[in-house]
C-alpha cells in the first residue's frame, strides 16, 4: 500500500462527485451493451418454453427486477447504516440514492409478475407468501423515501431513515426464503448456488445478462442521483460552486481538504 | 431462430399483450427514471451558478 493511499479518500462527497461523474458513461454504456446481448439471446436464441409457451420470456426481466429489488434494499440499508454509525454524510446520502430506484425495480418485479401470472396461473394477483412479502419491501421503500423526505434537518433525516432502512432489512430474507418456508404459489428459485440450475443454459444465459444490465443500470442512475443530491447538500461549500461554474477551478488540492 | 415473421414475434405465440406489457413498463420505466434523474442534476447545477451571481452582484 501506498504511504498517501487514504481509505477514506472517495468517502469526501467532493472527490465521489468528480469519481462518479467519470465512471457513470462507463456504466450507460455497459448496461446497453449487455441488455442488447441479453435481448438477442432472450428472444431470438432462447428456445420456447414447453409448457409456457412464449409468456415464459417475461423472466429475462422478471427476475432481474425482482433480485435487484431485494440486493438494492440490502445496499441501502449498509450505507444507511454506515452513514449513521460513523456519521459519513455521503454513506447517507448514497442510501437516499438508491431508494428511488430500488422502489421502481419493486414495481417492475410485481408489474412483470402480474403480467406473468395472469396467463400461467390464471390471476393477476394472489396473496402468496412471495408476492406478499415483495409488496411488503415496496412498502419499505416507500417508508424510508418518506421519512427522510418528512423531516427537515438532513442529517436527523438520514438518521430517521436509517433506521427504517435496517429494520425493514428483516424482509429480504423473507422474500427470498418465502418459497421454501410456506408452500404456496410463486415456484421456488431455478437458480443456485448449490445445484445445476433447472433451466435451459440460453435461458439462464439471457437472464444473467439481464441482470448485469440492471446492475450497471442501476450504478448509473444511483451514482448521478447522488451527485445531484451532494449539490443539492453542499451547495453552500466552495467546491460545489466551482462545479457549477461559479468560480474557476483551481488546484485540486482544494477538493481534498 | 424462434420467429418466422415480425407478426408472429409480436404476437408472441398468443402471449404478446402480456409479454409486451411487462416490457413495455419495464422501458418505459428505465428510460423514465434517467431523464428525471438528469434533470435534478441539472436544476442542481443551475442553482449553485445562480446563487453564485447573486452572491457577485
Amino acid at each position: 500500500m501506498s504511504p498517501d493511499f487514504r481509505f477514506f479518500q472517495f468517502a469526501a462527497p467532493a472527490r465521489f462527485y468528480v469519481l462518479a461523474g467519470r465512471l457513470v458513461p462507463w456504466f450507460w454504456a455497459a448496461a446497453a451493451a449487455i441488455a442488447a446481448a441479453g435481448l438477442y439471446i432472450g428472444f431470438f436464441e432462447a428456445p420456447t418454453d414447453a409448457t409456457q409457451g412464449q409468456a415464459y420470456r417475461i423472466i429475462f426481466i422478471h427476475v432481474p427486477a425482482a433480485w435487484m429489488s431485494m440486493l438494492l434494499y440490502l445496499v441501502m440499508a449498509f450505507w444507511a447504516a454506515i452513514g449513521w454509525a460513523f456519521n459519513a454524510r455521503l454513506a447517507s446520502m448514497l442510501a437516499r440514492a438508491i431508494a428511488p430506484t430500488g422502489a421502481m425495480f419493486t414495481f417492475l418485479a410485481l408489474w412483470t409478475g402480474a403480467l406473468w401470472g395472469k396467463p400461467t396461473w390464471g390471476a393477476w394477483w394472489v396473496w402468496d407468501a412471495r408476492l406478499t412479502s415483495e409488496l411488503i419491501l415496496l412498502f419499505l421503500y416507500a417508508g424510508f423515501m418518506a421519512i427522510v423526505a418528512a423531516i427537515d434537518d438532513p442529517r436527523r433525516a438520514d438518521r430517521a431513515g436509517a433506521l427504517v432502512a435496517i429494520v425493514g432489512s428483516v424482509n429480504v430474507p423473507i422474500i427470498y426464503f418465502s418459497v421454501t418456508w410456506w408452500n404456496t404459489l410463486h415456484q421456488g428459485a431455478s437458480i443456485s448456488v448449490t445445484a445445476a440450475p433447472t433451466m435451459a443454459k440460453t435461458m439462464l444465459v439471457a437472464m444473467l445478462l439481464m441482470t448485469f444490465a440492471f446492475w450497471a443500470y442501476a450504478f448509473a442512475v444511483v451514482f448521478t442521483r447522488t451527485r445531484a443530491i451532494v449539490l443539492e447538500r453542499d451547495h453552500h461549500t466552495a467546491w460545489a460552486g466551482e462545479m457549477a461554474g461559479r468560480l474557476p477551478v483551481r488546484a485540486t488540492s482544494r477538493l481534498s481538504t | 431462430m424462434n420467429w418466422q415473421s415480425a407478426g408472429e414475434f409480436f404476437a408472441m405465440g398468443g402471449y404478446g399483450l402480456y409479454v409486451w406489457g411487462a416490457y413495455g413498463a419495464t422501458a418505459a420505466c428505465m428510460f423514465a427514471e434517467p431523464l428525471l434523474v438528469a434533470l435534478r442534476h441539472a436544476q442542481a447545477q443551475r442553482a449553485l451558478s445562480s446563487a453564485g451571481d447573486e452572491g457577485a452582484a
